[in-house]
């Protein structure tokens, strides 16, 4: 194993004689895709578990009238707080963790493009996230403004402030320096033969949400400085008093928000798009609609932001537009869904634990995607506007639909990762728990909000206490699940081997590579016999 | 705390018991608008329904008919223009079919022209202060003592016993029933929104910007909503109350108001 002229069954093996750093060098200084990859999972479960207790804070408060515990201002930081953690720290992070994983492998590359900057990008988050943890032990509390941090409210937090904009700084910059790699490593990387319209779906809703990660967080930058001067020096962006327009600030963070809901939703379609075809035993219904219908729905999320804004007062002809292009997301995004359902169409299915997750997630996003329907109709979206009805809405859309997939992901990767089979039974009964509590805790909430419950109140009539009642037992119970999953890591590797295709569905270059995948796969590139068989 | 704790499990039990209050749905509310918005809302919520019957039922059937554990050959098509055709131009007509309505109701509640009543609303950091503009009218209007007092942890009043815990306040707005009623909204501190599902109008109190919305209730009685717009520490604490009355009773209200408050009234602008 000395020589680097290597065929293609000793291409893996190449670099084994220099393999990892030992100890803690091999993770802080790495500039590998796979390790910083296991990194991002680790960090995203970590801070899911984070935010996740600060969820199950809210609903234990939530779940009889009266306040239960401490100020309610305290409750207001745990929903902010409870947001920023679950978009930026668990979310996020789980989809660059498996693009760093799984992009490379798709494609036939031999790392990501820019393998320091990955590093860096990575390093930078443990860094943000205990900055805006440790906000919680300052003067004035965590921030407790929402995580929109509209003003002038936001410039009400105490010490915390100028912290919370730092960490969201910082949080932007490791996102845009991912994307960056994404971008660089798809459009540069890929296998020879392999064209832009043959990459996997996957790889595909990547590298649209990377272009949309560029676009929009320099926006989300910008809006957070101008509140950071606006605090500190002297200026008046949104700024009545001052003569600026706290409306404008609105404008600025939901045209950098609303493209994020997709930036969360768009590779979760990339997941779900490998794993309903491997195991269907069928390939994907409609590569190429799929493609465009991504691609039409990112272009969308860019002049749709103010439908978050029907009640700020806006000209009739704004809320038309508003609208109208609000509603036609639905065409794009029908159109996955029935392309999901044309795949599963008279193919040979079997329900390993996560194409279970997948389906759930067909179901359940089409569910969060009604009742998104619902909210684009701009009279009755007045009604729904800052209620329950939302929050069971994004809810829906977030957690049976992202992380649902990025749980999909994980399963279906794992024996590649880990070179070992998880623990199917344990998998089913985390995806039943999970499935059954999701909708025990959200269902109740549309009810809530059509009632006339408002969302961020510590506190609520007691006409809503029933249904409430019911959402945190649901969301206890969906907590506890989530250590299902921590099982099912702790016991990956006890379980049967793995061979290289894992699944027998699965097709793609991923599946060439030995399980676990070799430190160094594809140093030389993929030959066109293999990879043209991959493709198939 | 545990004790008030207990007592609300208790209450709450009560209340499913005796007065069940599984509100499912929005309300019809007592405007033309509130109706409109209810029918629009019906008319998607229909919609939607139709499409989840149709997709969800061929998905369902396919996951019990085509497993491979039945032994089911794995078809080859991965493509039909046909097919992708179809299920593009059949949702731009539905979609069609729900903006028309939706366009036009919007069209009604943007126009407040005409009013009888012009009503000036100011959010503070946590209560809601109401000017009539032709009357000579001003107060502000706060959580009801009996909820101020039972919402604390270690108040020991169970708020199953409080009447319209945390939806009462001491001044309620009144208006005649049948009039057109204009709102003006702007706030003094923070941005916040000023909702009564009733009469489904929520608009955003914006300091430095007044907006401006309407109702026209055609039934005389009590309607509450709250603050819709996350605005710190008491946000949950600022509800709305209006008093939809006879044209004659306002009258009555807008006399006794006038004798009594008109000193304190000016005072506050």
């Amino acid at each position: 194993m000395t020589t680097t002229t290597v065929d293609s069954h000793t291409a893996d093996d190449a670099h084994e004689d220099h393999g990892p750093p030992k100890g803690i060098r091999r993770w802080l200084f790495s500039t590998n895709h796979k390790d910083i990859g296991t990194m991002y999972l680790i960090f995203s479960l970590t801070m899911f578990f984070i935010g996740g207790a600060m969820a199950m804070y809210i609903r234990a408060e939530l779940a009889i009238p009266g306040l239960q515990f401490r100020h309610p201002e305290f409750f207001n930081s745990m929903t902010t707080m409870h947001a920023l953690i679950m978009v930026f720290g668990a979310v996020m992070p789980a989809f660059v963790g498996l693009a760093n994983w799984m992009i490379p492998l798709q494609i036939g590359a031999p790392d990501m493009a820019l393998p320091r900057m990955n590093n860096w990008s990575f390093w930078i988050l443990p860094v943000a996230f205990g900055i805006l943890l440790s906000t919680l032990f300052m003067p004035g509390g965590a921030p407790a403004g929402g995580w929109t941090m509209y003003p002038p409210l936001i410039l009400q937090t105490g010490d915390a402030f100028p912290f919370l904009i730092f960490a969201v700084h910082l949080m932007g910059l490791s996102s845009i320096m991912g994307a960056i790699n994404v971008v660089v490593t798809i459009i540069n990387m890929r296998a020879p033969d392999m064209t832009l319209l043959k990459m996997p779906m996957f790889t595909w809703t990547w590298l649209i949400t990377a272009y949309l990660l560029i676009a929009v967080m320099p926006v989300l930058a910008g809006a957070v400085t101008m509140l950071l001067t606006d605090q500190f020096f002297g200026t008046s962006f949104f700024l009545a008093a001052g003569g600026g327009d706290p409306v404008m600030f609105q404008h600025i963070f939901w045209f950098f928000g609303h493209p994020e809901v997709y930036i969360m939703i768009l590779p979760a379609f990339g997941v779900v798009s490998e794993i309903i075809p491997t195991f269907s035993r069928k390939k994907l219904f409609g590569h190429d609609s799929m493609v465009y219908a991504a691609s039409s729905i990112a272009f969308l999320s860019f002049i749709v932001w103010a439908h978050h804004m029907f009640t700020v007062g806006m000209p009739l002809t704004g809320q038309l537009f508003f609208m109208f292009a609000t509603m036609l997301i639905a065409v794009p995004t029908g159109v996955k869904v029935f392309n999901w359902v044309a795949t599963m169409w008279r193919g040979a299915m079997t329900f390993e634990t996560p194409m279970l997750f997948s389906l759930a997630f067909v179901f359940l996003f089409t569910i969060g995607g009604f009742s998104g329907l619902m909210l684009a109709i701009a009279p009755a979206d007045v009604q729904y506007h800052d209620t329950y009805f939302v929050v069971a809405h994004f809810h829906y859309v977030l957690v049976p639909g992202s992380v649902f997939a990025i749980m999909a992901g994980a399963y279906y990767w794992l024996p590649k990762w880990t070179g070992y089979y998880y623990n199917e039974t344990l998998g089913k009964i985390h995806f039943w728990m999970s499935t059954i509590f999701v909708n025990v805790t959200f269902f109740p909430q549309h009810f809530l909000g059509l009632a006339g419950m408002p969302r961020r109140i510590p506190d609520y009539s007691v006409q809503f206490a029933d249904f409430n009642f019911i959402s945190s037992i649901g969301a206890f119970g969906f907590g506890l699940s989530q250590l299902i999953f921590v099982l099912v890591l702790l016991t990956a590797k006890k379980g049967v081997e793995a061979d290289d295709r894992v699944w027998e569905g699965a097709h793609g270059l991923e599946w060439t590579v030995p399980s676990p995948a070799p430190w160094h796969t594809f140093t030389t590139p993929p030959k066109n016999r293999i990879a043209a068989e991959a493709f198939e | 705390m545990i004790r008030k704790a207990f007592l609300s499990v208790l209450g709450l039990l009560a209340a499913g018991a005796a007065n069940a209050d599984w509100a499912l749905n929005m309300p019809k509310g007592v405007t033309e608008l509130s109706k409109e918005t209810y029918d629009l809302h019906m008319m998607v919520f229909w919609w939607c329904v139709a499409i989840g019957i149709v997709v969800f039922g061929v998905m369902i059937y396919s996951l019990f008919a085509h497993r491979k554990s039945k032994g089911v050959e794995p078809a080859k098509f991965s493509h039909s223009t046909f097919a992708e055709v179809t299920w593009t131009a059949i949702p731009c007509v539905i979609l069609l079919i729900m903006a028309v309505p939706a366009a036009e109701t919007m069209i009604k509640a943007e126009d407040s022209r005409n009013s009888d009543i012009s009503i000036v609303i100011t959010g503070y950091q946590w209560k809601w202060h109401y000017r009539y503009q032709d009357e000579d009218i001003a107060f502000y209007s706060t959580l009801a003592r009996p909820s101020l007092e039972a919402r604390l942890p270690d108040s020991g009043v169970d708020v199953f016993s409080v009447e319209n815990y945390l939806l009462e306040v001491d001044n309620p707005v009144v208006v005649p029933k049948g009039a057109k009623v204009r709102l003006l909204l702007t706030s003094n501190d923070v941005i916040h929104s000023w909702w009564v599902p009733e009469l489904a109008i929520k608009k955003d109190a914006v300091p430095g910007i007044v907006n401006e919305t309407w109702f026209q209730a055609e039934e005389v009685g009590t309607y509450r909503g709250q603050c819709t717009e996350l605005c710190g520490k008491d946000h949950g604490y600022m509800p709305v109350v209006v008093e939809v009355v006879e044209p004659d009773a306002y009258q009555a209200w807008v006399d006794t108001r006038q004798d009594g408050d008109t000193k304190f009234a000016s005072a506050q602008q």
